[in-house]
């Protein structure tokens, strides 16, 4: 077995004991500090005194995105803005975005979750990390950043984007461990076959890949293309950030590091706690957390929790590949895009109508995205300059907005697929 | 002085503009001039008809999203350099087209030019100037 760090495998007593500790200190501080969670504690009748089992968890309220972006931008923090050391906010968006705080002692648990992820990969100290996840807002570049760091690592700092770049890079610094988006891991494959750079000459071992949803088939495709092990990070900027859960090489689904992040499953229509290995909507609790808690927070992932010892040797739980969304969030080369923001861009721009459709594709390795508008008489015009202005215009707040390129495509009234009178406003052909 | 055309927003796709045709033939219309501006993803249908309202209403009421433009049309002599002087006419004067299309007229032995201007009013007073014969709509439509 790799090295562990001494949480990551705890019998499951003693750590449900430390969770029932950091369990009631959190209830208690955000009953302290929070307005929102103090009067829904009150309304419910909860004290952390109160707490007197894991089982008592189920009694508290739920917190969902739309009570974060209620408080925006800051007012769901447990301590005063002096006290935050850095910010960071939910990938690409910036109407709706929601932001979360840190600090500098959440950030030193944040960098500890992400070295024991890394530590699952089998990654350590002469390890050379080469994190591709971009640094900014997203709380992927700097979350494994730290998390590398502290596990005695040399990272790499390369963020996003020009790959043929990356890919020199990666032959001439030498990384052995490659942190990106699961597609992004793809289309470097995909640019290393068209450079004609053997993958064997590279000294890439493993990757750590997340930021959204991916198949096994992609696994073995990236495995096969860049000869590495992949791994599945699991995490989202609500909870922490990368490094929530993360799969050992036994690649039984990601680890939850439970000993900071207290996970359920619910039955996403009644709330009730489902058992483990039955699928339902994952829901977290924050343990350690100071400036930004959370409480039974819904990340409307469908997945199901297993128990069930681990070859490697952790105790921690561990979550099924996630197969899906409760809502209609799609996730776009890892950035979260929700049909209502694409619409609401629309109705911003003069004529424009909310009649729209997003084609969610995966073409070669990479997600595309394609907006179908149909075309109005407040936006139609007889010049092609003017209807492919309005096109490029479309595409470029898009871009804007998500940081996600797209194709925009013009289309006649009505020509948009209606189910039971409701337009379907997104097709997704992407098979995961 | 300026006619109405009827432009018609078109997806790049086989059947659309027999479609167009075919309501219009359906319901009475005679096609006077059209043109098809394209791009990869979608055409602009633009057409003068002989009963611009009809047109309208028949290609509205069957889904077609639909806008009129005021155009000028202008009778050119069908003999070489009769489009050229008048270009060179509205470009001394820096008037810029938008798009135009032509069409002959076997029966008077002239040509016609439609013409979109950004700057219509102005083109006018440039082509009059010019004793540049301008078609009147009704004159069009009833070509």
């Amino acid at each position: 077995m790799q090295a562990a760090h001494p949480h990551d495998v705890l019998p499951r007593p003693e750590l449900e004991r430390l969770q029932l500790e950091r369990l009631r200190d959190t209830v208690r501080r955000v009953s302290e500090r929070v307005p929102f969670y103090r009067e829904r504690f009150l309304q419910a009748g909860i004290t952390a005194e109160g707490i007197r089992s894991l089982d008592d968890l189920r009694r508290l309220p739920f917190t969902t995105k739309q009570d974060l972006r209620d408080h925006y931008p800051f007012g769901l923090f447990a301590v005063p803005m002096a006290d935050v050391a850095r910010i960071h906010a939910s990938s690409g968006t910036t109407g709706k975005m929601t932001v979360v705080g840190y600090t500098l002692r959440d950030i030193d648990a944040w960098a500890e979750v992400c070295a024991r992820s890394l530590m699952c990969a089998g990654v350590g100290r002469g390890d050379i990390v080469h994190n591709a996840y971009g640094y900014g807002l997203f709380t992927g570049g700097l979350g494994v950043h730290y998390g590398a760091e502290r596990l005695g690592a040399t990272v790499i700092p390369i963020s996003g984007g020009n790959t043929k770049r990356q890919i020199m890079i990666l032959q001439d610094f030498g990384g052995t461990v490659l942190t990106c988006t699961p597609s992004y891991a793809l289309n470097m494959a995909e640019v290393i076959q068209e450079l004609g750079v053997d993958p064997a000459s590279l000294k890439l071992r493993v990757g750590v890949f997340g930021a959204e949803p991916w198949s096994e088939a992609m696994r073995k495709e990236i495995e096969k293309k860049l000869r590495i092990d992949a791994l599945d990070i699991y995490g989202l900027s609500e909870v922490m950030g990368p490094g929530v859960a993360m799969e050992c090489l036994a690649k039984n689904g990601p680890h939850v590091f439970e000993d900071h992040f207290l996970a359920e499953v619910i039955d996403p229509d009644t709330g009730e706690p489902l058992p483990p290995g039955t699928r339902g909507e994952l829901v977290f609790t924050s343990l350690t957390k100071e400036a930004f808690p959370v409480v039974r927070y819904r990340t409307r992932d469908i997945t199901a929790l297993e128990t069930a010892p681990c070859s490697c040797g952790r105790t921690l739980a561990r979550m099924v590949r996630v197969t899906g969304r409760t809502d209609d969030m799609l996730i776009i080369r890892g950035v979260n895009v929700f049909p209502s923001q694409i619409e609401s861009l629309l109705v911003g721009l003069p004529g424009v109508e909310p009649h729209y459709q997003l084609i969610v594709d995966r073409v070669g390795q990479m997600d595309t995205l394609e907006v179908h508008v149909e075309v109005t008489e407040g936006t139609f015009s007889d010049e092609v300059k003017k209807l492919e202005g309005l096109a490029r215009r479309i595409e470029d707040d898009v871009k804007d907005y998500f940081g996600v390129t797209c194709k925009v495509r013009l289309v006649e009234p009505k020509t948009i697929e209606r189910s039971e009178g409701k337009a379907k406003r997104v097709i997704d052909k992407r098979k995961l | 002085m300026k006619v109405e055309q009827i432009s018609v927003f078109l997806e790049n796709k086989s059947g659309r503009l027999s479609e167009v045709t075919r309501i219009l033939g359906d319901g009475g219309i005679n096609l006077r001039a059209l043109t098809l501006a394209d791009t990869t993803d979608f055409g602009i249908l633009r057409l003068i008809v002989n009963d611009n309202r009809r047109a309208v209403e028949l290609l509205k009421q069957n889904g077609f999203t639909v806008g009129t433009t005021e155009v000028v049309a202008v009778e050119i002599p069908d003999r070489p350099r009769g489009l050229a002087d008048i270009l060179d006419l509205l470009g001394a004067d820096g008037i810029n087209v938008e798009y135009m299309y032509a069409f002959t007229e076997p029966r008077a032995g002239n040509a016609v030019v439609i013409f979109r201007f950004d700057e219509a009013e102005k083109a006018i007073a440039t082509l009059q100037k010019g004793r540049v014969s301008i078609l009147p709509g009704e004159k069009v439509y009833a070509l």
